[in-house]
């Protein structure tokens, strides 16, 4: 789950992670209020989007008076903010972040997530903060410095020194920098974080450091346990079909094509996806319905897919594992007549009770095209759309 | 002789009064496998179909038994917990079947069991390993669709194994052990592991290994081959089709260190000698077409 900037922010307060001080706006005259509370000669007014490259895209600004905060916020509110993260098409601001004018002495990168090869949360730093750390890591990976965490022990004190005096820290800065990253080690381990990236993390002119970005994202599986963090879903961020599937217990991610899937586990969902481009069509979405594949779950998956007015043919895949196929084969009749289907529908069902599960599917009255196998199932449907 | 588990290998399961438990149980016995406990805390002193004694404990189910081997279907809170439970009690192989387990938590569960010696931890979230041979079925995969032979599956995917297996199957060509390996961001044995067993085990003549996008997981095994694999192997990736998509950040792009795409992946392990599938209708084809080729050349 993503969460905002300002969100991000709060919690690092919560756990002692400094930031800057700041106010939300949803208003142009919410926003002057918040920067003349704040009262600095400079603040920052920062589009609120789950999205990073901010900066680029013109959704982080300097104000140089109050009038000048309530400007700008009224030309970000509104907007659709295009940035290197958030695909073509934009993502509307519906709230912007004031926040105060620091002095800023130094910009510094700091990241922290698991590394999947060692199964450990890692601390990364760079001296090259801002937004072109990709480069970085791609073109000298040496200039990023990591730390590895035992999960036993935690973050410890001589890590963050390593990383402090690395990135060229010096004097009482360096234990302001292991006392932030302490903090912010117990945050993410407390709250169940998946990523947080502090992009920039800045060294003042008076050698405090601060946290001047924050994206946070928390790890889906352990929401469970994190009633409090629910509050802070913006489902204003999500795509409304994506945040449907979720409710559903459905994999779901659309895209652009106008053949609809429906498959059981995600790897064969991406092979069938692959297997359709291949025979030179064009997949509407990902779809996974689990192993389950229960006749409500194929109906409301049948539901999600229709809604992209999109798609032209449906393509179900099902490999019927322990499931019988006859079974299977009730639910798409049941679901598809529940949904009143019009578009065509070809149906791949591999398993036990194979041939049982085809009769049904031709005996059903509806127009269904049955398919042998996989391949034969993508040429059918890219046939169907043609 | 086959790898991971045989004839020997005596299976208890936890979580076997749940749902997916008792369910998956039933199977497991009907295939012919040796599920000779199960534990269920509270639940001691019962009988699961009238012949499997339940347990409170593996400690326990241990020493009156001789399970060597768990198979996990616990619900995901409570996993990670039954994972170091396996392995205080002696366990060997531990298979665990549970999907949707906070990534803390097996942080901290890898890490124990990795100060116990001979424990392997397979998945989580993964269908589970089968040697057909041995009618030794632990897991969640269809039974029917395998055949006892000599090729080694390992695949990170579920149903997309079931594919590859059935598509063997239907060529005449059986099965030494399929391993689902699982796709979670923090499992137990990898790619690697199963390659090594499978290019020691005398029973397997060739391996078709089966990949997705993400990590670099594929890469590492690939680097594997190149240097030591000795027989013929056959690879997939699924995802070569899926788009970039909207990016979460910049941590995981700089920890995989430009690794993961389908594209990346293909490249690394062709360069290895692994014969690519150029779709998933062509596995068990492109599995006997890498047999006729013979083993990856090895660079002198």
């Amino acid at each position: 789950m993503k969460i905002h900037e300002y969100q991000g922010k709060e919690l690092f307060r919560k756990y002692g992670v400094p930031t800057p001080r700041g106010i939300l706006a949803l208003s142009p005259n919410e926003a002057e209020a918040a920067a003349t509370e704040l009262g600095t000669s400079v603040s920052v007014v920062k589009a609120q989007i789950h999205a990073g490259g901010r900066g680029k895209g013109g959704g982080v600004k300097l104000a140089k008076s109050p009038a000048e905060a309530k400007d700008l916020a009224g030309q970000m509110l509104g907007m659709k903010l295009k940035t290197i993260q958030t695909g073509p098409e934009g993502q509307t601001v519906h709230k912007v972040y004031i926040e105060e004018g620091l002095a800023i002495g130094q910009e510094l990168y700091l990241g922290v997530t698991l590394d999947r090869a060692t199964s450990r949360i890692t601390f990364m730093a760079s001296r090259e903060g801002g937004v072109e750390i990709e480069e970085v890591a791609a073109t000298h990976p040496e200039k990023i410095l990591r730390e590895s965490v035992d999960p036993v022990v935690g973050f410890r004190d001589f890590q963050g020194r390593k990383l402090a005096f690395g990135l060229g820290l010096s004097g009482p800065t360096v234990n302001k920098f292991v006392q932030f990253c302490s903090a912010l080690y117990r945050m993410y381990v407390e709250t169940d974080a998946a990523l947080v990236e502090i992009n920039p993390l800045v060294i003042l002119k008076d050698g405090g450091v601060v946290a001047l970005d924050a994206k946070v994202n928390f790890d889906e599986n352990a929401l469970y346990r994190h009633k409090d963090l629910l509050e802070y879903r913006d489902v204003a961020e999500e795509d409304p079909r994506e945040a449907q599937a979720k409710e559903h217990d459905l994999a779901y991610i659309a895209l652009d094509g106008n053949i609809g899937c429906m498959v059981n586990g995600a790897g064969l969902a991406m092979a069938t996806m692959d297997t359709i481009k291949l025979v030179g069509g064009n997949p509407a979405n990902f779809l996974d319905v689990g192993g389950g594949a229960t006749k409500e779950k194929v109906t409301s998956a049948f539901k999600l897919i229709l809604a992209d007015p999109n798609v032209k043919a449906v393509l179900v895949n099902i490999f019927g594992g322990i499931m019988k196929c006859d079974v299977i084969a009730e639910g798409i009749i049941a679901a598809a007549k529940e949904v009143q289907l019009k578009v065509p529908l070809v149906v791949r069902l591999e398993g036990t009770n194979v041939e049982k599960g085809k009769e049904l599917l031709a005996n059903s009255g509806l127009a269904i095209t049955p398919a042998d196998n996989l391949r034969q199932a993508a040429e059918k449907a890219v046939a169907a759309v043609k | 002789m086959s790898i991971l588990v045989n004839e020997n290998t005596k299976v208890l399961c936890q979580g076997i009064t749940g749902s997916a438990g008792s369910f998956h149980s039933k199977q497991m016995l009907e295939y012919g496998t040796k599920l000779v406990a199960g534990v269920t805390p509270g639940k001691g002193g019962t009988k699961f179909e009238d012949k499997v004694p339940v347990f409170n404990t593996v400690a326990e189910a241990v020493k009156e038994t001789g399970a060597n081997t768990s198979v996990i279907f616990v619900p995901p809170p409570f996993a990670a917990d039954s994972i170091m439970e396996a392995a205080d009690a002696g366990i060997s192989l531990i298979i665990t079947i549970t999907e949707g387990i906070p990534v803390n938590d097996m942080i901290k569960a890898k890490r124990y069991i990795q100060g116990i010696p001979g424990v392997r931890l397979v998945g989580p979230n993964c269908p589970g390993v089968i040697t057909p041979g041995a009618q030794c079925k632990i897991g969640i995969m269809p039974g029917h669709i395998h055949k006892p032979g000599r090729i080694g599956v390992v695949s990170r995917s579920g149903t997309l194994t079931y594919e590859a297996v059935h598509q063997l199957t239907q060529l005449g060509l059986g099965q030494s052990t399929a391993v689902g390996i699982g796709g979670d961001p923090v499992n137990g044995t990898d790619f690697v592991d199963v390659l090594k067993l499978f290019n020691e085990d005398p029973e397997t003549d060739a391996v078709i290994m089966i990949g997705e996008i993400g990590g670099s997981a594929e890469e590492t095994a690939a680097e594997y081959v190149a240097r030591e694999f000795t027989k013929p192997i056959a690879g997939f990736i699924a995802g070569q089709s899926a788009p970039p998509g909207k990016r979460m950040g910049h941590a995981g792009a700089i920890i995989s260190g430009g690794k993961g795409t389908a594209a990346e992946k293909i490249k690394a392990m062709e360069a290895a000698g692994i014969l690519m599938a150029p779709s998933p209708t062509e596995l068990g084809t492109t599995l006997q077409e890498a047999v006729k080729r013979g083993p990856p050349k090895k660079k002198s």
